[in-house]
Order: structure tokens, then C-alpha cells, then sequence
């Protein structure tokens, strides 16, 4: 039974990260709408506080949706940056390891063919009809195309927003309020991110519902097999 | 709608247990320990010495948010402030070799450095102002601290919540180039909701470190004995990190 690595369906690196990076991504969410609480208000540029400056008003986000789950500044800002640690260094290191052992450019990096709109249309359809067989491949262009977002820029985008939220570190790291037009900008980008990160992470659960739950949950553990996911 | 509940105490099951868990002893430290791995990656990008980011004229906010404090209500404030300030002190003590006190005037005797910065409340909101005073380091050179101080606390004439306002910070941060006494802000003397007649500047750090209605400060070797022994009154109240840079 014992099977080279090469042959499962997700290598080992692969799935402690992806287990490591969700439950990090829960942790910095529910924190992160406990930090929100605390001034529920979104602007752009360099500075804001005021009602009339704001480009967005929040609502209170309720306690069951925080951590911790009561109002407390505090608890979430220390719950929020010690997750931020785990989190953008396993990025990296699944980043380095991806690049090492293939796993990006066998499985993620796209085609010139898979660009074609027929391609992408039958894709679509495809999904749409829930036949989520891949003939072959492991990822069909439409989860090649969410998970590089994911991975290459949703993912970074949150760690370098925070970063630049930092009065330190944007004394040392002063283009990061350039790349991000300001603090505030930097905060709102944070934000916006944070949500389209749970939208993806909807979307991936509800497509894990349809495609064989079990099946696909037991192979981010085990690790699977390559030809089970062949019709 | 079963499903929203059940999602909903999913949610609530994680927050609970993170609080639970942070009251345990290895959680607990792990918690208080992210402070020195953010102090100590700032150390490692610039030792800390790098300076903010400096803005022109038209970066200023309209107004300049005051937060915490706005109004102090302690009687010998009121009597300050209706004085003109006239008799307000400026206290320099502890480990110095000369213990000095300062008037207003002394302090804008000299040399000053006006810098327009960002102002950032661990809330989330920020303000851009233009501040004028003396470097804190030119201050506690003319004192002379002494080789076994570690610490400068900030002491203040506001009382909140019962308890005396009070900040600190380490040598890097009292030395450094940006971390002024501000008596003005935008060219006039600063208002009482933004710390008239002194408050620190410790840009590269949260706003609650800047302590406002400066009275004292105070070179020390420990913190512990200074209030609830956590460096600062947000910090021994409810848990804010001392190190304020992230």
C-alpha cells in the first residue's frame, strides 16, 4: 500500500498547509471582525476618523462571529497577530516547498489552451452540470485559476495590508503605504480581501459538498491516490 | 435556518474556546509573547531606528481627532489651564544625574523639530498632524541618564477611570530622532483634547503610547513599580501590548 509520493493526489506538504492555512484563515477572520468592532468604518488614503470621510460603514459584527467572543480590543488584536505569524510563514515555506517539489508548475500553472473561451466555456459547464471528472489532470482551469488568486495574490494582499497597517513597520518598510495609496487605503484592502477569501471559501466547500465529500476530505488527510479521481 | 444555527455555534464554540484557552498557562504566554517576536522583527528590519514616514501641508486631516482623555476634569488641570499655563512644570527625574524642571517657556527655549506624521489609534483610525517641540533625547541628555536606566515613563495630569494616565518607553524609542515633547500642533499651541499643554510623540508606535498633559518623566530601571507594573495605563488595564508598534 505503500505508495511513492509522487503518486498521491496531495503531497504531504501540500495538506498540512492547507489544514495549517485554514484554520489560521478562521482564527484571523473571527479576530479580525472583533478589531473592526472597534471602529467600524472604512476610508481611503492616509488618514480617516471622521463619519464624513468614511467610504463605507460597517455594521457590529455579533459576538458568536468574534474572538474573542466579547467585546475585546485587546484579546483580538493578540489572538489576530499571533495567528499572523503561523500564517504568513506557512505561506511562504508552502510557497518554497510548491516550487521545489513541482506542485505549482505541474498542477496550477495553465496552459495557452486552457485560455481559449470555448475551453473555458466547456469548463464552466461542466461545473454547472456538477460532472467534476478531470480527465487526467488534477485541476481543471477554473480551480487552477481560483487557486493561483488564492494563493499568489488574495493570500499575500492580506499579509502585506497588515503589514502596512504597522506603524513600525511602514517606518521601515515605507513603499508599502505606497503600494496601498495610504494606511486607511491599505485597512479598507484588508478588509475587502478578508470577505472575497470567505466567498472563496464558500464556493470551495460547497463544490467539496458536491464532488464526493468524504472522498475529498479523507484525501487532504490521507493524502489519496492519483487514479481515484479518474471516472 | 438549521444550518445558520448550527454555523452560528460553530462560531460561537471557536470564540468561547479561544477564550477558555487563553486563560490556560502555555496559551496564555504564547499570547503575551507575540509581543517581542513583532518588537523583535522590527529590531531585525532597522533596530528600530528607522524613522516614519513624514508628510507635507496638504497631507493634514481638517481636524485632529482627540481620543481617550479630551477634557480632563482634575481640579489642579482646570486650574492650570485657566492660568494660561503660566505655572505648568515639566518634571525630569528618577535616574538622572541632574533632576531638572522645566517651564513652558524653557521647553520652547529649545532646539525644535517639527515633523507632520500620522497619527494611528490602535482603533483603527488615523489623523495627520504637524507637531513642534523639543527632542525627548536632548531633553534627558541635559539630565544625564544614569547607565543603569532602562525605561522612560511618561507621567500625566489627566486621571481616567479613576486611574493616573501614564505611558513608558525603552532607550531606542526615548532616543530616537522623531520622539518629540509637542507644545503645538499645526503651529498653534495644542488644544486640551489633543494634550494641551505637552504630550509625547512616539511616532512608529499605536496612539496610546503618546501620553498627553505631560507633567513627568521619569528614567527608571523596572516598570514593575509604576502603576500595575505593565508600562502603561492601557496596558494594566485591559491588555494592550506595551509595544505598541504593530
Amino acid at each position: 500500500m505503500t505508495k511513492p509520493a509522487a503518486q498521491r493526489k496531495h503531497a504531504l506538504p501540500t495538506r498540512l498547509w492547507h489544514w495549517l492555512n485554514a484554520a489560521c484563515l478562521i482564527g484571523l477572520f473571527m479576530s479580525g471582525l472583533g478589531i473592526s468592532n472597534a471602529h467600524p468604518r472604512l476610508y481611503w488614503g492616509n488618514y480617516g476618523f471622521d463619519r464624513a470621510d468614511a467610504w463605507l460603514h460597517l455594521i457590529r459584527f455579533p459576538n458568536w462571529m468574534t474572538i474573542p467572543g466579547h467585546y475585546s480590543l485587546a484579546e483580538a488584536r493578540l489572538w489576530h497577530l499571533l495567528l499572523a505569524w503561523p500564517f504568513a510563514f506557512g505561506l511562504l515555506l508552502f510557497m518554497a516547498v510548491s516550487l521545489v517539489n513541482r506542485h505549482f508548475i505541474r498542477d496550477l500553472v495553465t496552459r495557452p489552451r486552457e485560455w481559449r473561451w470555448g475551453a473555458v466555456r466547456a469548463d464552466i459547464v461542466k461545473h454547472l452540470r456538477l460532472d467534476f471528472r478531470h480527465d487526467g489532470v488534477k485541476f481543471n482551469f477554473l480551480q487552477k485559476g481560483s487557486y493561483g488568486v488564492v494563493i499568489f495574490i488574495l493570500l499575500p494582499l492580506m499579509i502585506f495590508t497588515g503589514l502596512a497597517m504597522s506603524p513600525g513597520m511602514d517606518a521601515n518598510w515605507p513603499w508599502l503605504l505606497d503600494i496601498f495609496f495610504g494606511r486607511q487605503s491599505a485597512r479598507s484592502i484588508h478588509f475587502l480581501c478578508a470577505w472575497t477569501l470567505v466567498g472563496f471559501l464558500v464556493v470551495h466547500l460547497v463544490l467539496v459538498l458536491l464532488s464526493g465529500p468524504i472522498r475529498q476530505i479523507r484525501d487532504m488527510i490521507t493524502g489519496g491516490r492519483m487514479q481515484e479521481d479518474r471516472p | 435556518m438549521k444550518r445558520r444555527s448550527l454555523l452560528a455555534g460553530a462560531a460561537a464554540f471557536l470564540a468561547t474556546g479561544c477564550s477558555k484557552l487563553a486563560e490556560t498557562g502555555p496559551v496564555s504566554s504564547l499570547l503575551s509573547s507575540v509581543e517581542d517576536w513583532n518588537k523583535g522583527l522590527h529590531d531585525l528590519l532597522g533596530r528600530r531606528k528607522a524613522l516614519a514616514p513624514e508628510f507635507s501641508l496638504e497631507d493634514i486631516s481638517p481636524v485632529f481627532r482627540g481620543n481617550g482623555t479630551t477634557d480632563p476634569q482634575d481640579a489642579a488641570y482646570k486650574a492650570h489651564l485657566a492660568a494660561g499655563f503660566a505655572e505648568w512644570r515639566l518634571g525630569v527625574t528618577g535616574l538622572v544625574s541632574t533632576p531638572l524642571s522645566l517651564t513652558l517657556d524653557e521647553v520652547k527655549a529649545l532646539p525644535q523639530r517639527t515633523q507632520i506624521t500620522r497619527h494611528d489609534c490602535v482603533e483603527g483610525w488615523s489623523a495627520i498632524g504637524q507637531w513642534t517641540g523639543p527632542q525627548l533625547a536632548h531633553i534627558l541628555e541635559m539630565a544625564g541618564v544614569k547607565p543603569e536606566a532602562r525605561f522612560i515613563v511618561f507621567h500625566c495630569a489627566d486621571t481616567l477611570n479613576g486611574s493616573a494616565y501614564y505611558e513608558s518607553v525603552d532607550l531606542v524609542d526615548a532616543f530616537h530622532p522623531q520622539t518629540i515633547i509637542a507644545h503645538s500642533l499645526n503651529g498653534e499651541p495644542l488644544p486640551v483634547k489633543n494634550g494641551a499643554p505637552l504630550r509625547m510623540r512616539i511616532e512608529r508606535q499605536l496612539g496610546y503610547k503618546h501620553a498627553k498633559y505631560l507633567t513627568g518623566i521619569e528614567a527608571v530601571a523596572s516598570l514593575e513599580e509604576i502603576g500595575a507594573g505593565k508600562g502603561g495605563y492601557w496596558e494594566d488595564r485591559t491588555g494592550y501590548q506595551w509595544y505598541a508598534g504593530i
